[in-house]
Order: C-alpha cells, then sequence, then structure tokens
C-alpha cells in the first residue's frame, strides 16, 4: 500500500538507502496514526485525528578518522515526499562530514546479528505488508458508551474527566547492512477522573490498551463512584511516615523513573544513585530483601515492544550504532539484587557490563508464593494509608535518588482492613530505591497505566506494594 | 525592537499555503462547518549535545504538515496530515468533520468563539539577528567543546554536559478574514559541570543563562551590537570554583528563613504558581484530569489576596525576546498584555476565544496556541512575569535586609500540586546570609510552601536592574501532551519565614 505521498515506507527506505554515499547508513521510516477525545464536566473539550510520516537518515563517514573511528549525521525530516529523499540523505552526509569522530562509533548490526525480516516473528506483519493505521473509527463504540456514562454521571450528581487516546506507529528500519526491520506498536490509554458535584472528592482510575476493545468504562466509572462513596467521611492527618499501600499505577511511576535513572555510563562516571562510591557500579548490590524482580521484555504478553533497537539519535546509553541489534528479556533486579543497567555496546564497554539496551516496558513482580490482590491487602492492614496514584514527580537529590510529587485524587485510610475515610493529599519525599529497602509486602502484578508517565510510557504491569515510613512531607490542601 | 529583522523561511512561504487554506476552508463550509480555521507549520529543531567535550547527540529535525480545526452543530473536530497538498487539505477538512460527528455523542456545551477583528493578510518576525541554522553545526560543536575544555580544566571538575537546543517555528495560519505568516527563533544553551569526590558524593552546577527569543548572537556577543548575548566566558571562569564550595559546604539546617531569591529561580516559582492557576480553562475545569485545577476561581476574581500588595503581574505575548511571544495566536487573535494580579489581588486570566466568550470576558486575550500541525490548539501560556520596582533596591541591598536567611540562584527540582497550593523547589546555589552579608554556601536546600502563604511574605522586589527573562522550552499541558516555549521575567525578591527542608534528611526517612 503507498500513502498520501504516493510512496510506502519500505520503498522510502529502499530509495534513501539507494541514494546513499557514505561508508554506512541506517534510514529509520516511521508512520504514525493518532485519534483521541477528551472530556470534562460531563462534556465534550477537544478531540482529533492526526497522521505523520517521519524519515530519519543516518549517514556514517568512516573516512578522515582514525582506525575504529567514525562520524554519524543524523537527519529527521516529516512529511518528505519521494522528490525530497535524496536531499535528506545528502543533508545527513554533510553532517557527517563536518562532524568530530562519534565517541560511540562501531560497526553497523548485519542481518545475521539483527535477526533481520524473515517471518521470524509471527505476531508482526512481513517486511512488505502496508503500515498499519488507526482512525477515528476505533473510538466510535467507545464513544457512545461514554456518552451514556457522562449523562448517567450528571444524572447521579457527578462530574466526569477524562481522555482516550489510539496510537499506531509502524517503524521500518534499514541498513546499508543488509537489516531489514520491522514492528507495528500499538498504544492506547484511557484514563476516567470522577469528582463530587462540589469538587470536593475525587477519584481516578486508567487503563492501557492495544486495541480499544477492552475497555469497560461503564464499569471502570462505577469503581470510582465507589471511591468517591469511601471518601464521605473525611479524615485530617498531618505529615509524617506512613505505612502506605501503593497501588499498580503509583508503583510504576516511581519504578519507571528508576528505570529511566538507571543507565551504565553516568554509573559508572560516579554521579547517580547506582554508582559505587570510589569507582565502579552498584550491579550485584542487593537493594531489597524482597525476592523483587524488574525486568524488560519485548515479548512481554501484552506488553510487546520493539525487539530490535531503534534509536534515532545518540545519547548516553544509546547510540545509533546499534541500530537493529535484537533486544532480549532482560532483568534490571533480579531477586533482590541489581543485576542490570540501561546501556548501548559504548556504555556497556565504559561501565565494564554486559549490552543491555532500553525496552519500551516494565515489569516489577515477586516469586514469593500466593502473592495478594489489593482488595486482599486492605483486608490484611491494620493501619495504613492507602493511595489511588502519584502526580508532580520530579527528581530533588541523584544522589539518592530522592523524588518528591503529590498523592491525587484519593489518599484513603484503611484501619482493620476497611476504609474507613478520606485523607488530605500530601507531598511525599522518597527514593524509589530506598522504598525498595523498606517493602513490607509485594502482591501480584497486573497490567497498569503509570498515571503520571503514561504520555511516555505506557507498557507496564506491576504489583500493589506496602512500604514501611513511607515520607508525607507535607500536607497539600488540593483536593 | 531590533533594527534588523530577518523575514520568513522562504522554503516555507514557497509553499502554496494559501491554496491549500482555500481547499481546507472551502471544504469544511461546504459540509455543513460553522467555523473553520487551517494552519500549515514548519518548525526546524536541532539538538547538539556533548559529554565531557565529546559530540554525544546532533540530530536535525524538520517537522511539517497541516491542521484543520472545525465546530459542526457546536461540536469541534479536528484533523491534520503531513502532505502539503490541497486534496491532503480537503481530506483533513473532511476527517475534521468525521470526528465532529463522532465525538458529539458526548457533547453538551456548544462550542461558541469571542468575536476578534479580522487583520486580512499580515506577517510577523521574531526580534533575532542571526538565525541559528545558518551557522555550521561544526562550529556550534567546537563552541561547546571549547566551553566544556574551559570547565574541565579545573581540578574539582570531573564530568561536563554542553547541550544546545535551537528552534525555528514558523506557521501560517487562515480562518477566511486573518491570514497570518509568522516565524519564531528561540535558543536554549546550557552546561552542567559534575564533581565527584573521592568518598562518592557528587554534585552538579548548571549556568544560568536562560533560553531566549534570540538567535545565535545570544551565545556569541558583540559588543559592536550591543552585546545582546550571555557573558559565558565570565560564568564558566567562576563556575567550577562555585562548584568545589558547593560540594564542600555544609548541610542546611531545616526551619525558616527570609529568601532573597534571584530571577533564575524565582521564574520557575511564578510559571508554576501564577502562570498556570491564572489559566481559566484550568480555574474551569478543563485540566482536571490531567494539569489540573486551581484554587484561584473565577468566582475570586478581583477579591483574591494572591500576595502581598507590592505584587504586579503581568501576562503578554509582546514582550521582546518573549518564549510565548508572536504577533497572532493559533485562533487570530493580536498579542496583547494585561494585569494578572494587581496590588496583590487577582485581576485577570489568560484566554482563548472559547473560554473568553463562555465566561463574559468579551475578547480572548490572545493565548490559543498549538505545538505543532498534529494537536488542537488550547489555550497555552503567555509571558507571564512580576513587575519591579521602580527605583527599587539591588540584590545586594535586599541581602543587606537580611539577618538569617539564603540567597537562592538558578532552578533545579520543582514540583507542585493539581490546585497550585503546595509547591517544593531546589536551586543551583544556595548561599547563605547572615547579618546582611553573604558567609558561604549550604548543600542539600528545598524550600516549601503554599502559593498565597509565599507570596504573601515577599516584603520587596528588586528594582529594574535586577530583572531578567528566564523561561522554559518545555513547559507541558493537555491531552495528548502539548509543549510550549514561555517566558518569565521578573526582579530579584525578599520572602520572609519561608520554610527550608534538608533534602539529605528527607532522603533518610
Amino acid at each position: 500500500m503507498t500513502t498520501a505521498s504516493g510512496y510506502s515506507p519500505q520503498e522510502t527506505v529502499e530509495q534513501a538507502l539507494a541514494a546513499a554515499r557514505s561508508d554506512d547508513c541506517v534510514v529509520i521510516a516511521e508512520e504514525t496514526s493518532s485519534a483521541n477525545l477528551r472530556w470534562a464536566g460531563n462534556t465534550l473539550t477537544t478531540n482529533g485525528v492526526s497522521a505523520s510520516r517521519q524519515l530519519t537518515v543516518i549517514a556514517i563517514d568512516r573516512h578522515g578518522h582514525g582506525p575504529g573511528q567514525a562520524s554519524a549525521g543524523v537527519v529527521s525530516r516529516a512529511g518528505v515526499r519521494p522528490d525530497q529523499i535524496e536531499d535528506v540523505v545528502r543533508q545527513a552526509e554533510r553532517v557527517a562530514a563536518e562532524a568530530t569522530p562519534a565517541e560511540d562509533a562501531d560497526e553497523l548490526a548485519g542481518p545475521e546479528q539483527a535477526g533481520s525480516f524473515g517471518g521470524k516473528n509471527k505476531d508482526q506483519p512481513g517486511w512488505d505488508s502496508p503500515p498499519a493505521r488507526t482512525e477515528i473509527g476505533v473510538l466510535r463504540d467507545f464513544a457512545a458508551t461514554l456518552g451514556e456514562t457522562l449523562r448517567a454521571a450528571q444524572a447521579a450528581g457527578r462530574k466526569l474527566y477524562g481522555f482516550a487516546e489510539h496510537d499506531l506507529t509502524s517503524t521500518f528500519l534499514g541498513t546499508s547492512t543488509g537489516v531489514r526491520q520491522r514492528h507495528d506498536q500499538p498504544t492506547g490509554r484511557v484514563e476516567l477522573n470522577a469528582k463530587s458535584a462540589d469538587l470536593e472528592r475525587s477519584a481516578w482510575t486508567g487503563a492501557a490498551t492495544r486495541e480499544f476493545t477492552d475497555v469497560d468504562v461503564a464499569g471502570l466509572a462505577a469503581g470510582l463512584a465507589e471511591r468517591l462513596d469511601w471518601a464521605k467521611r473525611a479524615i485530617s492527618l498531618p505529615a509524617g511516615q506512613y505505612e502506605t499501600l501503593l497501588p499498580p499505577t503509583a508503583v510504576a511511576d516511581l519504578l519507571t523513573y528508576l528505570y529511566w535513572s538507571a543507565g551504565a555510563k553516568e554509573a559508572a562516571e560516579g554521579r547517580t544513585v547506582f554508582s559505587k562510591p570510589g569507582g565502579g557500579t552498584r550491579v550485584g548490590e542487593r537493594l531489597s530483601a524482597q525476592p523483587v524482580t524488574l525486568s524488560s521484555d519485548p515479548r512481554a504478553p501484552g506488553l510487546a515492544s520493539a525487539p530490535f533497537v531503534v534509536a534515532h539519535a545518540s545519547g548516553s546509553d544509546s547510540s545509533v550504532f546499534d541500530n537493529g541489534l535484537p533486544l532480549s528479556a532482560t532483568s534490571w533486579i533480579s531477586e533482590g539484587s541489581l543485576a542490570a543497567l540501561i546501556s548501548s555496546r559504548h556504555s556497556a564497554e565504559v561501565a565494564g557490563l554486559p549490552v543491555t539496551p532500553a525496552i519500551d516496558n516494565l515489569t516489577f513482580a515477586t516469586s514469593a508464593p500466593a502473592p495478594l490482590a489489593l482488595e486482599e491487602m486492605i483486608a490484611s492492614t491494620g493501619r495504613a494509608l492507602l493511595v489511588t496514584c502519584l502526580w508532580y514527580i520530579r527528581e530533588v537529590d541523584p544522589q539518592t535518588l530522592l523524588l518528591t510529587g503529590l498523592t491525587r485524587d484519593g489518599v484513603y485510610l484503611v484501619e482493620d482492613g476497611e476504609v474507613v475515610g478520606a485523607v488530605n493529599n500530601f507531598r511525599f519525599n522518597e527514593s524509589p530505591v530506598g522504598m525498595l529497602g523498606r517493602l513490607l509486602e509485594v502482591g501480584a502484578t497486573v497490567p497498569t497505566l503509570p498515571r503520571e508517565w503514561g504520555d511516555y510510557f505506557n507498557r507496564a504491569a506491576m504489583p500493589p506494594v506496602r512500604v514501611e515510613g513511607f515520607n508525607m512531607s507535607s500536607v497539600s490542601q488540593a483536593s | 525592537m531590533d533594527d534588523h529583522r530577518p523575514g520568513i523561511d522562504p522554503e516555507f512561504t514557497a509553499l502554496p499555503l494559501r491554496d491549500l487554506a482555500d481547499a481546507a476552508l472551502a471544504q469544511a463550509k461546504s459540509l455543513g462547518a460553522q467555523h473553520a480555521d487551517f494552519r500549515a507549520e514548519r518548525i526546524r529543531g536541532q539538538h547538539i549535545g556533548l559529554s565531557d567535550g565529546n559530540p554525544q547527540t546532533l540530530i536535525d529535525a524538520d517537522d511539517s504538515g497541516l491542521a484543520v480545526r472545525v465546530i459542526v452543530d457546536g461540536t469541534w473536530g479536528f484533523a491534520s496530515a503531513v502532505d502539503l497538498t490541497a486534496d491532503a487539505a480537503a481530506l483533513a477538512a473532511r476527517e475534521a468533520i468525521e470526528v465532529a460527528k463522532v465525538a458529539a455523542t458526548m457533547n453538551t456545551e456548544p462550542i461558541e468563539l469571542a468575536p476578534e477583528p479580522a487583520y486580512g493578510d499580515v506577517t510577523w518576525v521574531s526580534a533575532y539577528e542571526i538565525d541559528p541554522f545558518t551557522v555550521s553545526a561544526a562550529d556550534k560543536v567546537a563552541l561547546l567543546a571549547q566551553w566544556s575544555n574551559t570547565l574541565l580544566a579545573h581540578a574539582a571538575v570531573s564530568h561536563v554536559d554542553a547541550s544546545l537546543q535551537q528552534v525555528r517555528e514558523c506557521k501560517f495560519y487562515s480562518d477566511g478574514v486573518t491570514t497570518a505568516t509568522q516565524q519564531r527563533i528561540r535558543l536554549q544553551p546550557a552546561l552542567t559541570a559534575v564533581a565527584v569526590s573521592d568518598d562518592g558524593r557528587f554534585d552538579t552546577m548548571r549556568t544560568l543563562a536562560p533560553p531566549v527569543g534570540r538567535g545565535y548572537e545570544f551565545l556569541t556577543p558583540n559588543p559592536l551590537r550591543g552585546g545582546a548575548g550571555w557573558d559565558f566566558e565570565a560564568e564558566l571562569g567562576e563556575l567550577p570554583e562555585l562548584l568545589a564550595a558547593k560540594l564542600g559546604a555544609p548541610s542546611v539546617e531545616p526551619g525558616r528563613y527570609d529568601l532573597v531569591i534571584d530571577p533564575s529561580n524565582l521564574w520557575l516559582v511564578i510559571h508554576e504558581s501564577i502562570g498556570h492557576a491564572t489559566e481559566l480553562d484550568r480555574a474551569l475545569g478543563y485540566e482536571a484530569a490531567y494539569a489540573g485545577t486551581s484554587f484561584a476561581t473565577l468566582d475570586k476574581l478581583g477579591s483574591l489576596q494572591y500576595g502581598s500588595g507590592i505584587m504586579h503581574v503581568t501576562g503578554d505575548r509582546t514582550a521582546e525576546h518573549g518564549l510565548a511571544t508572536i504577533g497572532y495566536d493559533d485562533e487570530g487573535v493580536a498579542g496583547q498584555s494585561w494585569d494578572l494580579i494587581t496590588d496583590g489581588i487577582l485581576s485577570g486570566y489568560q484566554l482563548d476565544r472559547r473560554m473568553a466568550l463562555l465566561k463574559g470576558f468579551g475578547r480572548s486575550n490572545g493565548c490559543s496556541f498549538s505545538d505543532g500541525p498534529g494537536h488542537m490548539p488550547l489555550q497555552r501560556m503567555a509571558n507571564v512575569s512580576l513587575e519591579p520596582a521602580a527605583g527599587g533596591p539591588s540584590t545586594e541591598d535586599l541581602i543587606a535586609g537580611v539577618d538569617n536567611g539564603i540567597y537562592i540562584l538558578g532552578d533545579k527540582s520543582w514540583s507542585i500540586d493539581m490546585q497550585r497550593y503546595n509547591f517544593q523547589f531546589t536551586g543551583q546555589r544556595f548561599v547563605k546570609i547572615k547579618n546582611g552579608r553573604l558567609a558561604g554556601q549550604l548543600r542539600d536546600v528545598a524550600y516549601q510552601a503554599t502559593t498565597t502563604d509565599f507570596w504573601g511574605s515577599m516584603e520587596a522586589v528588586g528594582g529594574p536592574q535586577t530583572y531578567v527573562l528566564g523561561g522554559a522550552f518545555n513547559c507541558g499541558k493537555g491531552q495528548p501532551g502539548q509543549v510550549a516555549p514561555v517566558s518569565h521575567g521578573c526582579p530579584a525578591a525578599l520572602m520572609r519565614g519561608v520554610r527550608i527542608l534538608n533534602t539529605a534528611e528527607e532522603g533518610a526517612k
């Protein structure tokens, strides 16, 4: 299938590679389509559909540099027409020719190393299949059900706010060394926030979805109505350290930040929480007494992501020279101990660690027998706070990975196995690394949507956890 | 206004922009749209990153596309496309109509827009001297490498990160009565020095140079041109010693302190606690599920005591070199300047055309913005700035009035709650003030406050000589998420009795 430009992304890749005059070349052609609906106060606010087409050319110049050295020029352009492809290639080559040697210079992967297309991945369409595409019709049934749900909320004196979005990106990666890789990535989510008519009580839920056929918006709304009922009794509590039940979404937000902070290069340079005093990294060090594992796997059921490196630019722990390298399941924390740090081939060498590039999903789980669901953990609680979600999370101190942020849309007090009312919101100051050392209980892992980072990180499976002495630093007046 | 105003990117103006607009608007009208507007954009970006003087990231981006927004039977519809052809524009118009029909089942508030005068065919270009895209990447890398090596030459500096982001944003807007063709340039330089001690402690210090709506002249100020740039040589010359002193500084004793806050730190407090809190869409709940709402609700307009009586805050889209400055917004509204807080009282909001009509403001003050053709415009932040005191004190004068306090420079960590009450900020440098004099740096400092308490504690603002335009490239809002550039000007200011935390102790709790 051709696109509106009259050219397929596969043809774009081949034409760009054919036009390349540099020593090596990487071409990434991406087609993205998106549809969204947003609502507030029981009515639609904004919506839209969009389509984009991105071409990234990475020219690699090995001339004029020493042995093993190379420079790279990266040019990324949207909406490129067939007659403009060569211009993009030449521009990348000019940038590469001007550039000084890249510190991450390396040989490109070849088809054997990259495991290039040959029908090996049965879950994905072949190289020659047309790019996947979404459109507003994906949300048609959802919108109709949501409309009914909004009217029901209005009748019940509640206000609903939220957002639904479905994206599809088809990525085609080709290199001058013969790699041809393709990945179709569906990404969807729905977020639903319910408030009482006076806006004093608020509850939130969200879900990630790949197809939008598995979203039960009426069920989500019913769950929020129950939480608003919980909040009819308001309880004021001061700042302090509390035993706290964090639901999967909050655990996802904290551990996603930990994951993003787990780069090999900066750890080896002595500038992150994962640096070992005196040099080296903390890989191998025990972080938690619980038998917990934090891992990524491009083939994780329901969380599938690209099984090969797609690097549009080099950075501390990513390298354009690594494009096409296969990705495999990686444990970042294994049975409570730090096991790996995110790396490119270059940063892995700097850090003296195995090559473990970033993967676009994250799972946290305990190997302890029979972990409990959140409802069961509530039932076995003497006294603790139950958080709905966290918000505005920012790093305060990289030395300890101290993060600050707020509780949002419902903090509840649990006493003797039952929710007894809603507590004021808090500002927290906590380190996810320190928190791993104070896990009292780890529940059953379920798919979840990180509330804070869902814009950038959609694929996660997390358990609820019970934390000793979660540091609620001050009271927030926000409701 | 600068004397020299370059023209708009000729590759952008060579596009058949009016033909595309005509095709889209005609299609939308023929299918029953009560309102339709069209945008075409080309946004060039370049990001350069160096690690320890070595090139690490170098990427050129060039995004273009078109967007059509319609109102059909009182419901919004929006669609965008990448191909800049009349067929693609007409198709986008049809898709926008279809989106409006699907969404109509959810809509209970008919959309109407506040009127705005017709401006005809207008152009506008931001104030800059040198388009950074006319300077070779090699020259930019060489300059950043030189600066990095200056820092690395000092024994206290273990590592240096250097980056330069540059954007050239071209926008074409037409709603049939106003057709605006515009271009803005902006850039953001930053260098961060890292010190690692033998015992495993580390700390960083970043340059205070703000992101600006200027060209490459900001990096290479030339006295012959008026020196309209940042003195990096001076700042980089003192940074290593300041970093070494920070790493060896005593940890702060938590408690309440008087603060003298430098504009390089205060701009971010203004952004979070005033800029976002005075967005009317937030105050009305339209961002309730994501960015949040505001304690400064509409019923408090004209009565809310936001801060002390010396507090005067304006919103504008007109400040020269401001990151949110533009001739006409993404709804064809001309750039304006207005009051948000007058004598400490809430006196205004930031508006788009829909919000302006909905709540009886009559006319939008021009705050509609979309970060690219793929997104629907939202009410986004204007330049929101705290006025200095005419003939007011210098920073040294403010410090002289403090017995036991802290002078804070540079922004770092920030966080505020979803109604803009409770916030926490850190900074790049914290200098102890003892009996009116600076007495060495402190470590591990964060300050926490509630918005109205904080601004109510503002005893003095500096004079115009202390005023600096700070800001950010990456203000986030909306779903799908959008980023917007925005500036905040402010003088140095004196706050009394603000709560200081020790972040090392917070981490150990």
